[in-house]
C-alpha cells in the first residue's frame, strides 16, 4: 500500500527527515511514535502534500504510484486521507457541503456515479453515529466554534464518510479527554478492516491502549530507528524516549 | 470654459423645461451655476485622491434623454429578482418606462412614482424635501444631478405605514448610437414609524457605454426603517458615480446594503446624517473587481446627537490589475456623547497587481464614545486552501469556495432572503468554476 524509501525532507530549509524507510501493508496498522521534533508531523504532511515541505531525496511509492507526482486532490481521489492534527477553522464553508463534494469529487475521479442528495444523506446518517457526532455540527462552517474535541471527531467522522484506503491519523488524541478519546478511538476502530491500512502518528502510547497496531515505529531525528510490535510502545512508556533514544545511537 | 463641462451646459439648454414650477427650476439653475463654478473634482481634493475621473469627464455623454430605446421583456426578466413580488419602476437609459413597471394597488397613502411625474404636480412634501440632503456643494457630480433632475423615483411612505412588499427600483442600460449619461434622482421620504425596503439595481446590458450619475435622499422621521440595497451591476465600459444621502431623526434605523460588482470606474458616495438621539445606520458592503475596473467605495457618518449608533463592515475582493478605494469616515461631534461606531474593512487580494488603498477615518469630538476601527488587506488562506485540497476539492474550486466563503461574509446576515439568495448567485458568477460552487452551496 505505502512504500517509503529513504526519505529527506526540509522545512524552511532545515532538513527534519534524514533517511526514513517505512512500509504499510493493506490492513495493517502502524503506530509512528517519538519524541516532539522528531519529524513526526513532518512525516504527515510530506504524505499528504502540504505546501513548503520540500522533498530533496527518497521516494514515496503509494498503491503502485509515485506519490510526488500527485497534487493534494489527486492522493485524496486516490484514497489518502489525513486527520490534522490542528484542523483549520473554515467560516462560510459548510461542512456537509464540504463532506458532499469531497465524496463526489472522490467518486467521479473513480469513474463512479456520483451521490445524489438523498444517497448522501443516508450515508451521512449512517456514519455520524460511529463517532456520535452531533447533528448541529454538521450545518455548521467547518470546524468553526468546534471545541478541540469536536474538531478530531469531525477529522474522524470525515475519514468514515470518505472511506480512504490509506488514513494518517496525526496526533488525533492530543486535546482529547478520557471520553472523546474512547468515541474517536471506537469510531476508529470501526473503520478498521482488510483493505484498510492506518498509521497513527503519536506522541503518548495511551492512544496505542484504544487502538492495538500492529506495528509499532519509533522515530527520532528524523528516522525510524526501531520497529517493534505492540509491546514495544509499552516499553516506550516505562522507559521514555531517551531510553531508546541513547540505546539504539550506542 | 473647459469643453467637459460645456457639453454638459448645452444639453441643460436643450433639455427643456416642461416642469414649470418656480422652486424646482430655481433648484436646477442654481445647481447648474455651482457645477459650472466649481467643476469636476480632481484628484488632488482629498476627497478624491485615489480616484480619477478623467475617464469620465473627458468623454463627451449626451444628457438628453432617447426616449425611443426599448428593451424586450425577456432581456429584462433576465436581470430580474426571479419570483420576488414588489412594487418595480424600470427605467431604460434613463427613461421610466411604464410598460414594465408595475406600481398598481399602492397601501394606502403611499406614493410611489417616477419623479418626472411627481415633480409635474404641486407637491409640497416633494418640495420641502428635494435637494435638502444631497449637497449641491459637497460633490460636482451632484449639483450636475440637481440639474438634470427628470427621471428617478420619488416614494412617500406616510407615518405608521408599512409597506408590503418591496420596492425594487431597476435602472437599466443599454447600448445607444453614442455615450450617454443618465442623472436619476431618488428621493424617500418615510413618516413617524413607517417601513420598507427599497433595491435599487443599476444594471448594464451588452457592453453598453455610458454614465450613471446617481443620486438618492433618504429622510428617515422618528422610528421609522428603511432597508437599503444597493446593486451596482453597470456594464463593464460604463461609469458609474452614486451618492446616496440620508437623514435620520430620533430612533430611525437606516440599513444600507452596497454590492458593487460592475462598471469601469465606479464610486459610491454614503452619507449619514444622525441627527437626533437614538438614530441608528448600518452600512454593509461589498466590492468585486477584476481585470482594469477602478472601485472607490466612500462613507462618512456623522454623529450628531448624543445616544446614536453606527456600524459599517465593508469587504472586497480585488482580481486582475483591479483597484478600489475605500474611505471610512466617522465624525463625533461634541455634543454627540454615548454614541457607538464600529468600522472594519477586510480585502482579499487574488492577484499579483491587484491594489487596494483603505482608510479608516476616525473623527472624535465628544469624549465619551464607543468607537472601534480596522483595515486588513490579505490574501487566500495557505491553511484552508491545504485543508480543502486534502478533503479531494481541486485547487482551482477549493480557491473559488474560499473567496466566496469571504464575500458572503457580507451577504448572509441579509435578512431578506429574495435579496440574499440573488446576491449569492450574483457573487458565485463572479468567480471561476461558479457552477461547481453552486452546486456546493445550494442543496
Amino acid at each position: 500500500m505505502l512504500k517509503i524509501e529513504n526519505l529527506y525532507a526540509k522545512v524552511d530549509n532545515k532538513e527534519i527527515l534524514k533517511g526514513l524507510n517505512l512500509s504499510v501493508n493493506a490492513g495493517e496498522v502502524h503506530a509512528i511514535m517519538g519524541p516532539n521534533g522528531s519529524g513526526k508531523s513532518t512525516l504527515a504532511n510530506v504524505l499528504a502534500g502540504r505546501n513548503g515541505y520540500e522533498v530533496t531525496k527518497g521516494s514515496v511509492e503509494y498503491d503502485g504510484k509515485d506519490l510526488f507526482e500527485l497534487a493534494p486532490e489527486e492522493r485524496a481521489w486516490a484514497g489518502l486521507f489525513l486527520a490534522f492534527q490542528y484542523p483549520v477553522e473554515i467560516p462560510g464553508v459548510n461542512n456537509v457541503y464540504l463532506l458532499k463534494a469531497a465524496v463526489n469529487a472522490i467518486r467521479k475521479n473513480r469513474g463512479e456515479q456520483e451521490l445524489d442528495a438523498v444517497e448522501f444523506l443516508t450515508l451521512v446518517k449512517e456514519k455520524m453515529k460511529l463517532v456520535k457526532m452531533k447533528e448541529d455540527l454538521l450545518n455548521r462552517s467547518v470546524n468553526e466554534g468546534f471545541s478541540g474535541g469536536e474538531k478530531k471527531r469531525n477529522e474522524i467522522f470525515q475519514m468514515a464518510v470518505l472511506e480512504p484506503k490509506l488514513a494518517i491519523l496525526d496526533e488525533t488524541d492530543s486535546g482529547l479527554d478520557i471520553d472523546a478519546l474512547k468515541i474517536v478511538t471506537e469510531g476508529v476502530n470501526s473503520l478498521r478492516n482488510e483493505e484498510r491500512s492506518i498509521i497513527l502518528v503519536t506522541h503518548y502510547q495511551r492512544l496505542l491502549d484504544y487502538i492495538k497496531p500492529n506495528h509499532v515505529h519509533v522515530l527520532s531525528n528524523g528516522k525510524i530507528i526501531k520497529s517493534g510490535g505492540p509491546e514495544l510502545a509499552l516499553e516506550l512508556e516505562e522507559k521514555g524516549y531517551d531510553w531508546i533514544v541513547e540505546t539504539e545511537a550506542a | 470654459m473647459s469643453t467637459e463641462i460645456q457639453n454638459y451646459l448645452n444639453d441643460f439648454e436643450q433639455l427643456g423645461n416642461d416642469i414649470k414650477s418656480d422652486w424646482f427650476s430655481e433648484q436646477r439653475h442654481s445647481a447648474l451655476s455651482l457645477f459650472k463654478e466649481s467643476g469636476f473634482p480632481g484628484t488632488r481634493q482629498e476627497n478624491w485622491k485615489y480616484t480619477d475621473t478623467r475617464p469620465i469627464t473627458k468623454k463627451a455623454f449626451s444628457s438628453l434623454n432617447d426616449q425611443g430605446i426599448s428593451i424586450n421583456n425577456d432581456d429584462i426578466d433576465a436581470v430580474r429578482f426571479k419570483d420576488l413580488d414588489c412594487y418595480e419602476l424600470v427605467f431604460i437609459n434613463g427613461v421610466y418606462s411604464e410598460e414594465h413597471s408595475h406600481i398598481n394597488d399602492l397601501p394606502e397613502n403611499v406614493v410611489i412614482e417616477n419623479m418626472a411625474a411627481a415633480l409635474g404636480k404641486d407637491n409640497e412634501l416633494l418640495a420641502k424635501h428635494l435637494a435638502q440632503y444631497a449637497d449641491n456643494n459637497v460633490s460636482a457630480f451632484t449639483a450636475l444631478n440637481t440639474a438634470f433632475i427628470q427621471h428617478g423615483t420619488y416614494i412617500n411612505i406616510p407615518k405608521n405605514t408599512v409597506v408590503d412588499k418591496p420596492i425594487n427600483i431597476l435602472y437599466l442600460a443599454k447600448d445607444n448610437t453614442q455615450p450617454f449619461a443618465t442623472h436619476p434622482r431618488n428621493l424617500i421620504v418615510m413618516g413617524e414609524h413607517s417601513e420598507a425596503t427599497l433595491i435599487e439595481s443599476y444594471v448594464g446590458l451588452d457592453h453598453a457605454n455610458y454614465f450613471t450619475n446617481a443620486v438618492t435622499e433618504v429622510s428617515l422621521s422618528a422610528s421609522s426603517i428603511l432597508k437599503h440595497y444597493k446593486i451596482q451591476q453597470e456594464s463593464l465600459n460604463a461609469y458609474h458615480i452614486g451618492n446616496l444621502n440620508v437623514m435620520q431623526d430620533k430612533d430611525s434605523r437606516f440599513e444600507s446594503n452596497s454590492i458593487s460588482l460592475g462598471g469601469s470606474l465606479v464610486r459610491n458616495d454614503i452619507h449619514g446624517h444622525l441627527a437626533a438621539e437614538g438614530a441608528n445606520i448600518i452600512m454593509n458592503g461589498l466590492y468585486m473587481t477584476s481585470d482594469k475596473q477602478h472601485v472607490d467605495n466612500h462613507t462618512r457618518v456623522d454623529h450628531l446627537k448624543p445616544n446614536t449608533h453606527s456600524s459599517e463592515n465593508y469587504r472586497g475582493v480585488l482580481n486582475g490589475k483591479s483597484r478600489a478605494v475605500f474611505n471610512g469616515k466617522v465624525v463625533v461631534h461634541p455634543q454627540a456623547q454615548k454614541i457607538e461606531a464600529h468600522q472594519n474593512n477586510a480585502n482579499l487580494l487574488l492577484s499579483d497587481d491587484a491594489e487596494i488603498d483603505t482608510k479608516p477615518e476616525l473623527e472624535i469630538y465628544a469624549d465619551d464614545v464607543k468607537c472601534s476601527h480596522g483595515a486588513t488587506v490579505g490574501q487566500l488562506d495557505e491553511n484552508m486552501l491545504f485543508y480543502l485540497r486534502s478533503r479531494a476539492i481541486d485547487e482551482e474550486t477549493a480557491r473559488s469556495l474560499l473567496t466566496y466563503a469571504f464575500a458572503d461574509e457580507v451577504i448572509s446576515d441579509i435578512s431578506f432572503t429574495p435579496v440574499k439568495n440573488r446576491l449569492e448567485y450574483l457573487i458565485i458568477g463572479q468567480l471561476p468554476d461558479a457552477e461547481l460552487i453552486r452546486e456546493f452551496t445550494n442543496e
